[in-house]
């Protein structure tokens, strides 16, 4: 139903009907045509892993790929994103595989509550994809919208720096890892 | 009747670091994965079949009396299913047994802007929100009280009933000698005044609750709390509920820091709700309702006065605080306390006085924030060390390690000082730092700061009285080899699942991640008191390490029948129980020892569980400060300062921290840098303040920035290189040596920055946060030739009580007070009669008991003269 138009205007406090695209697959959503995207994802997606610390767009908890670009879902009407393909934690495991990136936070101490940790590693994911070995500025330039109260950030930027060896190393042997 | 002899504690702390499997090996945390696949389920990522939604509508006003509450528009609305008021939650609750003051909804009086007054229960969160303004409240705005010292000077209106006396919650007044005496003889007296800002958590999860009823009728109540036990306490009786049929799920906190650590008015709105509707209520607090909750770090103004001889040494303390408490209770009495209790535990200090006043103002409650009540004084001491270094000319590291608590010592307040890992930790900083070659020679603008600190490794006592264990753990072993570890603990980041699995996991020879984990259930775990005071790591260790050495011995016993050697010879590692003198060809897969032990012993379970050792301290207040054992920190602070306009940067800090052990090294770096960026954060921008509104506009104290955009924090692009140092000397108290390390590690680091600001630019920022803003009035104040420091002018004039006097262990002193007419075995002067030491018979008695604890033998001025 959804061919990049704006969908038909319906009265506020009525639900519509929309396909999002999330995490490679297609899903028909009936929701508010006021609700984010981080409640729709959250409440009508049975996607609880995207956070919120603010809902302001203060704290990049709810931060998610939005055509690979990351962006703050508390700030983004859903109604916009039909033609978007949507990235949330969830989808960043592929084939049952952990992202390179998920195995370094587990591994170094970039999660520790893990409540900022899925908008972060979405949020890393994308600079990653951009520029494959970020050093230490570019890491703390592409993280400084995600507030994190635990970890200080260093062990955030030695695992994003890990995933990026990783990759590498992974990108050299012919792997594909993303 | 014979009181049972305390029972012997295993804590396994003189393992060899090369005999161990898991404890000090640096492993993915066993929750990890769940934490990066978004799998971890915190309080609001749940549902539940026919759930609504609560909203709590707040008050407006600082302070003002509730004329009327009308609910009728707001039951009509749309979808609204409840409003409830004050009137049908009469009970009051607290943390604290002696300030229950708090009530779920408010029913007669808002004591500060937000303060919860009435809660609409809707289908949807929306219906509720669009509900919450038709609740009519008609209001009478009161006299506002927004500072500790408008506290003082306005005892009326009251903002409690209950304290002191006016608008002071709670006097302290102690002495551990003479203090006035030691002050009259000492060649230097410092007199110092400072100002600590009180600032806020600011966890990333705004606080959840979801509560139901059960199929069987029994509440559960699932929630973003730290202290599931004591929560469980509270809203039994707040709901007049039997405690019994409550059960209380602390669900994985998206950070807590002490903020998670109250019972809160929400999670009994929602409880209430749904007990009410019979139908499962969530309530999510918004970012602003979360700085309304805060229970964060008091504001503090203190006075030390402290006496050195020529070398600096210290050799009497007079500190006095004033603390702002905010509207409740909460944990403040504690917290007044802690003020002033661990002051003692770094340096040796021969005489000791302690005043502190806390004050009920009309602002969010203050409580516990990581380093609760000792953050504070601690910037105060350290800073005064700093000055002292410089009045003395003496370099303030050397001026720290001339003068270092003892290990296995009494000190003046009568705290138990275990192992001391504060001089390593000072090398450690001060050399990776080149700290002697650089302070004081660093070009202007460019300066050092050295700082100490001392923390506990869980409070001696429990927040209400009681005789039984602090933490519990149960193991369930079966046929599969499967090991469940079950406790209270709650899990808030800061790996306490990790401890408990590392604990079993080394003693039974498998994997941390072969345990399953089952945390914070109060229906289902053994009760641990929660995750505050640094606890958990020693108290839920060393509970683990007892069930674990107990199921141990079933399988051991087992194996050792079936393998037909003696229980002697069997070891357990890599997940199998062998024979040690022929480990490859003798022994069994763990699985197969489970099974061996089901058929010996039937089903497998066994508990631990650890309650702290007893306190000397006999005096009433003595029950603040203890600990099994104290952690110890020293960090080296780099600043650059601009001399004009005062901005400043921090580019490196080094940070050392006395753990005891390491149990998983990752996370032992991860608190330590964790606990680092708070204190940074503290130290530089951090600070939950208020304005008045204009008296047009009621005059009122209202917060001055209730968001994270506002509320400054450090970002990413803030933090500077930090050089960690662990510090490793196991503690025979600790699990294999752990002590504590989630907050020691910030209180050093808002004095260092302190510290490094007067090396780099010759002012004294005598308050938090130290700002370019106040540096720069600073400097300006030096160039015009007066007193280059920013800081509080003068300690208020406070109605002190007659302290309670408790001469220390070198004088004689049993840890009771001598004149405190309530204690059971106080005995009038005239009484005690010749039994009262003669000052002659005092001071050799003090030279003696001094010279022996010291193993330097350095004893203070007083005493030699």
């Amino acid at each position: 139903m959804n061919d990049g138009s704006p969908p038909d205007p319906t009265p506020l406090g009525r639900k519509l009907l929309m396909e999002l695209h999330v995490n490679g697959e297609t899903q028909e959503v009936a929701f508010l045509p006021h609700e984010t995207l981080l409640e729709v994802l959250r409440e009508r997606m049975d996607l609880p892993g995207t956070k919120h610390g603010c809902e302001l767009g203060e704290c990049g908890a709810c931060a998610v790929l939005v055509d690979g670009r990351p962006e703050l879902s508390c700030l983004r009407l859903a109604i916009e994103c039909g033609d978007a393909e949507v990235t949330t934690v969830e989808g960043l495991i592929r084939d049952g595989q952990l992202d390179p990136i998920q195995e370094a936070f587990a591994d170094l101490g970039g999660a520790q509550c893990g409540y900022c940790t899925p908008g972060i590693l979405v949020t890393a994911r994308a600079l990653l994809d951009e520029n494959p070995s970020p050093d230490r500025d570019e890491i703390a330039e592409a993280l400084s919208g995600n507030l994190c109260r635990c970890t200080g950030y260093l062990q955030i930027f030695e695992s994003v720096e890990e995933a990026a060896r990783v990759g590498a190393a992974s990108s050299a042997t012919g792997e594909v890892t993303s | 009747m014979s009181k049972p002899e305390p029972k012997k504690v295993i804590t396994h702390h003189d393992k060899d670091p090369d005999e161990l499997r898991v404890i000090g090996r640096p492993r993915r945390r066993v929750d990890g994965r769940a934490k990066v696949t978004g799998q971890t389920v915190f309080a609001d990522d749940m549902k539940l079949p026919r759930m609504v939604h609560a909203k709590i509508v707040r008050s407006p006003h600082p302070h003002a009396a509730i004329r009327s509450i009308d609910v009728t528009a707001a039951l009509q609305a749309p979808g609204v299913l409840l409003v409830l008021t004050g009137a049908d939650m009469p009970i009051p609750y607290g943390i604290l047994p002696v300030s229950q003051d708090e009530h779920p909804l408010c029913p007669d009086v808002a004591r500060f802007v937000g303060d919860p007054v009435a809660a609409v229960i809707a289908e949807t969160e929306e219906a509720a929100d669009a509900a919450m303004p038709l609740v009519a409240i008609e209001w009478e705005p009161l006299t506002t009280v927004a500072s500790a010292e408008e506290a003082l000077s306005t005892p009326e209106p009251r903002i409690h009933e209950y304290g002191d006396d006016g608008n002071v919650h709670k006097r302290i007044a102690l002495q551990f000698g003479d203090v006035e005496e030691s002050l009259g003889k000492s060649v230097h007296v410092f007199e110092d005044v400072f100002f600590y800002e009180g600032n806020t958590h600011l966890p990333i999860e705004q606080h959840a609750t979801l509560a139901a009823r059960d199929g069987d009728g029994k509440l559960v109540v699932w929630s973003s709390t730290q202290t599931p036990h004591y929560l469980h306490r509270a809203l039994a009786k707040a709901l007049d509920f039997p405690a019994h049929q409550v059960r209380v799920i602390a669900t994985p906190n998206g950070g807590g820091f002490g903020g998670k650590s109250d019972p809160f008015n929400h999670e009994v709105v929602a409880a209430k709700a749904a007990l009410v509707l019979d139908r499962p209520v969530k309530i999510c607090l918004t970012r602003e309702e979360v700085f309304y909750c805060h229970r964060g770090r008091h504001p503090v103004k203190m006075r030390f006065r402290t006496g050195t001889d020529a070398d600096g040494n210290i050799t009497a303390m007079d500190l006095e605080t004033l603390l702002d408490g905010g509207a409740y209770g909460s944990y403040g009495v504690a917290s007044t306390f802690y003020t002033g209790a661990l002051q003692t535990v770094t340096y040796e200090i021969p005489r000791y006085r302690f005043r502190a006043c806390r004050t009920f103002t009309n602002k969010p409650p203050c409580g516990p924030k990581r380093g609760h009540g000792t953050v504070q004084p601690r910037f105060g001491q350290e800073v005064q060390l700093d000055k002292i270094a410089v009045a003395v000319g003496k370099n303030p590291a050397d001026l720290r390690l001339q003068q270092l608590c003892k290990p296995d010592t009494l000190t003046a307040n009568y705290l138990t000082v275990g192992t001391i890992g504060l001089r390593q930790c000072i090398d450690a900083v001060v050399d990776g730092s080149s700290f002697r070659d650089r302070w004081q020679k660093l070009p202007e603008g460019r300066g050092l700061g050295i700082a100490c600190s001392s923390y506990l490794c869980g409070a001696g006592l429990p927040i209400y009285w009681n005789a039984m264990p602090h933490s519990g753990v149960q193991l369930r072993l079966d046929r599969m080899g499967a090991v469940t570890a079950f406790c209270g603990a709650t899990e808030i980041g800061q790996g306490s699942d990790d401890v408990l699995a590392a604990c079993v996991a080394e003693v039974l020879g498998i994997a941390a991640d072969d345990i399953h984990i089952r945390t914070g259930a109060t229906d289902t775990t053994p009760i641990d008191l929660g995750s505050y005071s640094s606890r958990v790591t020693l108290m839920m260790g060393n509970a683990a390490i007892e069930a674990a050495e107990r199921a141990k011995t079933l399988l051991v016993g087992a194996a050792a029948r079936k393998l037909g050697i003696p229980p002697s010879r069997i070891a357990l590692a890599d997940r199998r129980v062998f024979d040690v003198e022929d480990p490859e060809k003798v022994g069994m897969s763990f699985r197969d020892a489970c099974c061996a032990a089901e058929a010996e012993h039937g089903t497998l379970g066994t508990v631990g569980s650890y309650a702290p050792p007893r306190s000397p301290a006999r005096f009433k207040g003595g029950g603040v400060g203890p600990s099994p054992t104290y952690s110890y920190s020293a960090a080296v602070v780099e600043v650059e300062v601009d001399p004009v306009t005062g901005w400043l940067h921090v580019p490196k800090i080094w940070i050392a921290h006395d753990v005891g052990r390491s149990l998983n090294p990752v996370l032992v770096r991860g608190q330590v840098e964790g606990s680092v960026y708070m204190g940074l954060g503290e130290a530089i921008m951090e600070e939950q303040v208020f304005r008045r509104l204009p008296a047009k506009m009621s005059n009122a104290a209202v917060h001055k920035f209730p968001s994270m955009l506002e509320y400054k924090s450090p970002t990413s692009l803030d933090m500077p290189e930090i050089v960690t140092y662990v510090i490793e000397d196991p503690d025979p108290k600790g699990p294999f040596g752990a002590k504590e390390v989630g907050q020691g590690p910030l209180l050093p680091i808002m004095p260092a920055v302190a510290n490094a600001v007067f090396d780099a630019v010759g002012v004294r920022i005598d308050e938090t946060p130290i700002t370019a803003e106040k540096i720069a009035r600073a400097l300006d104040l030096r160039d015009k030739g007066k007193d280059a420091r920013v800081g509080p002018k003068a300690f208020p004039s406070i109605d002190w009580p007659e302290g309670l006097e408790v001469p220390p262990p070198w004088e004689g002193g049993d840890g009771r007070a001598t004149n405190d007419p309530k204690a059971k075995h106080y005995r009038a002067p005239e009484e005690r009669g010749q039994e009262m030491m003669s000052d002659a018979a005092r001071q050799k008695a003090t030279a003696a008991q001094r010279a022996s604890q010291s193993k330097s033998g350095r004893v203070s001025k007083e005493v030699r003269s």
